[in-house]
């Protein structure tokens, strides 16, 4: 092996490279063999950093890649697919909506409040790098059993954490997923959303262009902070999971709010040739992402990186996660227009680099040379695994099921903390900030004005473990399907989706085919449903001494509402009847009434028509000026969504079903609509000639539940409904 | 009417100000924190909510000490009319325009959500076009809205009849369910609850959009 001169004057200060270091980066030995054949050489120990950077799961999807390709991500709307820090889609006028939701699991589980407000940051990040002013975030959250002794710090410290953050820089949270299962005891999951609203043809992309150009640092000094944490992030805990917490990062939502400014009004004056935030392997990352997508190489001098303590070694610098940094290729006769704009904000503007025509990722530190890599081949050679994978065993059937009491039923949802009111988390985040929030979270999908316009946008995510764990493929169905009639249920129009797949160890055969199969339904369904994928995030390796999370892959959804007029987001009142759209509930396995009456997480899940849902959809916007009142059916059936939507207006609903099934079976495509006798007609003629099951099956009266006979008081079930999750987790 | 609204790093209602100002009939124009004097012919400034300096040594207490909050002072000094919300109280609060100090909600955790506020007093510019004793809606989104004062200040403050709103059901501890105060002069008015955001039919009330016709209205006929 020929190790040059340079090489070795770089390492002499630098780790030996052994095998228990190699191993400590994460790196197989096929994978380190394949670096000394992409070098020729062996690596500095800067340069093993920057492979383990690049080449693990959590960076260069190698486990995930050759199926995430199957997923549809094009269509007309769809602007800019996977493979930015965002994708962009089209809502008219000449503007886009800038969206994408990531994971932050393993770090929040070792440090709750940072990693979730790091989580927070990370994805605003990814929406304003392209431009975008951010206006809307959900969350989607996964926690162990509410008994298990770790959730409730958990609950707290992660719900403290997005809102600390969020609040502070000013974006409202609409809406996002909360639940509790014992499978997440030893991995919680804390998936962001963000979107950000930008003019179509403005859009700023990662990849440079131009040799010799200045590449600028911007934002917050580097420090230790998060050396190593995507590589942490892409392997299981054990009891050694304490020992972790100095990898996770700190947050600092007034500097990210200041970047955000700063960035926007650089932006604006056209000296940006490209951008990349820092987030995983920060400088890394980022520097590689530029010069791979521009087909460029980069030189960086570490000395000019603003950094927080002193004697950073190259490893370090190359490897912080410190939070709220940018990288930018920037216009060199614009440099003094930009330093202006940083100093206005008092942020760190330095130049550290720049564009070169080799492909070469340079790394020099005061004129020593500490990397000199093939940057196309960092990113382009990284290892792709087609790991071997088994189908997962159909459901076993359902069992007999002897008939709930239906009052006894809706009290035992209505109790656990999975479908209480979920007020006491979203009260925590500022909702309305920005002044733009016609529907807040809570209600199904959050609403959005888009600013000056009467246009509006729908968020929403979802997804049902359960479901997945007992059929990935329907599973993954049911979660774009789900996405897809919250979207409906408020009169807007799906338009594409984002995806955070969450799964175990996907060295375990039965873990990857969980997720090969989901990845199956979750195609099906976007491209049935008209909602492609257009940005997403991979979460492996969920899984603590051995036991894996249940398969979570959170679908966050965007659609477009062309004007506030046509939003269906009014309550029911006294006298409203009560509609049932898509039939009877027939389906109880996998019901939450089951799971939470039972312990019974049994059967096959709801199959889901996907031509019904496209259907049904259709119908619910087609008429939304006869609607009062809409929400869709999925956990705990009919009696669940009725009692919400009765709930909301604060008044009384009878029913009329009797059995289980009708009232708590979960069968898909399903809505319940509240409207005056008049609309009501003309709802059932339409229907009629669409083709669309329709029927009436209750009334809002009184100030009961009454549930085929069975009856309890409004207030008291109110009660139980916004006291229990505060109650369960304090 | 002219408009002022002031901008702080780490302000994040300064648009939102600015709109229910502007929605009430006025100019408005953005002065930056930096700047050491205000721009000539402002009728009255905001004050905008967020989290100024990122609250970091205490809520407000940087901002109350940026070069334009000299301005805003000798501004209120010689009359001028000044509103502060959420984070605007705060910082009112710390330059001394208004009494009392805003803590830690007594729950400890941040809240958003509408509150039911009574309008104390209808002798303001801002408060004139509410009805005494009136019930309002209007949302508070705040972790240190927990207003407290000495009982002289707060003596005082009753006998001057300078409380301008309490809340129905207090979210946060406040003494004496106090949600906004005015000056002596009752020309600076802070309040925690955001009158901006139910200032727009679409975004659930107009509440709070009488607030901002009211005191357009006053110096606009002044």
């Amino acid at each position: 092996m020929s190790t040059t001169t340079r090489t070795r004057a770089a390492t002499d200060q630098e780790p030996e490279i052994t095998e228990e270091l190699i191993a400590a980066h994460g790196l197989s030995a096929q994978e380190y063999a394949e670096i000394l054949r992409l070098l020729n050489r062996a690596p500095t120990f800067t340069e093993l950093g920057i492979f383990s950077a690049m080449w693990n799961e959590h960076c260069s999807y190698k486990s995930s890649k050759k199926w995430l390709r199957t997923l549809p991500t094009e269509g007309p709307q769809v602007i800019c697919g996977p493979g930015e820090n965002a994708g962009v889609v089209d809502i008219g006028d000449g503007q886009a909506v800038v969206f994408k939701m990531e994971s932050h699991n393993h770090p929040s589980y070792i440090e709750p409040y940072q990693g979730a407000a790091t989580g927070v940051g990370g994805i605003l990040r990814d929406v304003f790098t392209m431009g975008a002013r951010p206006i809307a975030a959900m969350n989607s959250l996964s926690f162990g059993s509410p008994d298990h002794p770790r959730t409730s710090r958990l609950v707290h410290g992660v719900v403290e954490g997005i809102g600390g953050y969020g609040n502070c820089f000013g974006v409202p949270t609409v809406g996002g997923e909360l639940r509790f299962h014992a499978a997440y005891n030893g991995n919680c999951l804390v998936n962001a959303f963000a979107a950000g609203l930008a003019d179509a043809d403005a859009i700023f992309y990662s990849a440079a262009s131009g040799v010799g150009m200045p590449v600028v640092y911007l934002g917050a000094k580097t420090g230790r902070d998060g050396v190593g944490g995507a590589t942490m992030a892409s392997a299981e805990f054990d009891d050694t999971i304490e020992e972790k917490r100095p990898t996770v990062q700190v947050g600092d939502p007034f500097t990210e709010k200041r970047l955000m400014e700063a960035c926007l009004e650089l932006m604006a004056t056209g000296a940006v040739i490209s951008i990349q935030d820092m987030g995983a392997a920060g400088l890394t990352c980022s520097a590689v992402e530029m010069g791979d997508k521009g087909g460029l190489g980069i030189r960086l001098d570490l000395e000019h990186v603003p950094v927080r303590e002193e004697g950073m070694s190259a490893y370090e610098m190359m490897l912080s996660e410190s939070q709220e940094r940018m990288l930018m290729v920037l216009r060199p006769e614009k440099e003094a227009e930009a330093r202006a704009v940083f100093e206005k904000w008092d942020l760190d503007f330095a130049i550290v680099g720049e564009t070169i025509a080799e492909d070469r990722f340079l790394i020099m530190q005061n004129g020593r040379v500490k990397a000199d890599l093939p940057l196309r081949a960092l990113s382009g050679s990284a290892p792709e695994y087609d790991r071997p994978w088994i189908s997962p065993p159909p459901p076993a059937p359902l069992g007999p099921v002897d008939r709930v009491d239906p009052i006894e039923g809706l009290k035992a949802l209505i109790s656990s903390p999975n479908y209480a009111s979920r007020q006491w988390v979203y009260q925590q985040y500022d909702s309305q900030v920005m002044a733009d929030t016609v529907r807040p979270p809570g209600l199904g999908a959050g609403i959005v004005r888009v600013h000056g316009t009467r246009k509006a946008l729908a968020f929403t995510s979802d997804v049902t473990p359960r479901y997945v764990a007992a059929d990935p493929r329907e599973g993954g169905k049911q979660a774009v399907a789900e996405a897809f009639r919250n979207l409906s249920a408020v009169g807007a129009r799906p338009l594409a989706t984002t995806d955070n797949l969450n799964f175990g160890n996907p060295e375990k055969p039965e873990i990857m085919g969980q997720f090969v199969k989901a990845i199956e339904g979750i195609g099906e369904a976007c491209r049935a449903l008209d909602m492609p994928i257009v940005s997403g995030n991979v979460s492996l390796y969920n899984e603590t001494d051995g036991q894996a999370i249940l398969p979570t892959p959170t679908i966050g959804a965007v659609g477009l509402i062309a004007d506030l007029d046509q939003a269906i987001i009014g309550q029911a009142s006294p006298g409203d009847v009560l509609l049932l759209l898509g039939g009877p509930g027939t389906h109880l396995g996998q019901s939450a009434l089951l799971a939470e009456i039972r312990g019974r997480e049994e059967g096959p899940p709801p199959p889901v028509d996907l031509a019904a849902e496209r259907r049904h959809g259709e119908f619910i916007r087609a008429h939304h000026a006869l609607i009062a009142a809409c929400t869709d059916i999925s956990d705990g059936g009919l009696a669940l969504a009725a009692f919400e939507m009765a709930e909301a207006a604060g008044t009384g609903i009878a029913i009329d079903a009797t059995d289980t099934a009708a009232l708590f079976g979960e069968d898909q495509a399903r809505y319940l609509i509240a409207c005056n006798f008049d609309a009501a007609e003309a709802l059932m003629v339409a229907a009629g000639k669409a083709g669309v099951p329709l029927e009436t099956v209750g009334r809002f009266v009184g100030n009961d539940v009454i549930l085929g006979g069975a009856s309890a008081p409004l207030p008291e079930l109110r009660h139980i409904y916004r006291t229990s999750l505060a109650a369960s987790i304090t | 009417m002219r408009a002022g609204v002031i901008e702080f790093p780490g302000s994040n209602c300064d648009r939102d100000l600015a709109v229910a100002f502007a929605a009430a009939g006025a100019r408005v124009t953005r002065v930056w924190h930096k700047e050491t004097g205000l721009p000539k012919g402002l009728d009255v400034i905001g004050i905008p909510g967020g989290f100024s300096f990122g609250d970091y040594l205490r809520c407000g207490a940087i901002a109350a000490r940026s070069p334009v909050m000299r301005a805003v002072v000798d501004f209120a000094g010689a009359g001028g009319h000044v509103l502060g919300i959420c984070n605007g109280f705060q910082v009112l609060t710390e330059t001394g325009l208004l009494p009392g100090a805003l803590m830690r909600n007594a729950g400890l955790k941040f809240l958003c959500r509408s509150e039911r506020l009574r309008v104390a007093t209808t002798d303001s510019a801002f408060t004139r076009l509410y009805a005494p004793g009136e019930e309002i809606t209007v949302p508070i989104a705040h972790h240190d809205g927990n207003y407290t004062a000495d009982p002289g200040t707060l003596a005082r403050l009753q006998d001057e009849d300078r409380i301008a709103f309490t809340y129905a059901d207090n979210p946060n501890g406040s003494l004496a369910d106090i949600a906004g105060v005015l000056s002596a002069n009752r020309r600076v008015l802070g309040m925690m609850p955001h009158p901006e955001r139910c200032s727009d039919p679409r975004l659930g009330g107009e509440d709070g959009l009488r607030l901002f016709r009211a005191v357009a209205g006053i110096l606009e006929s002044a």
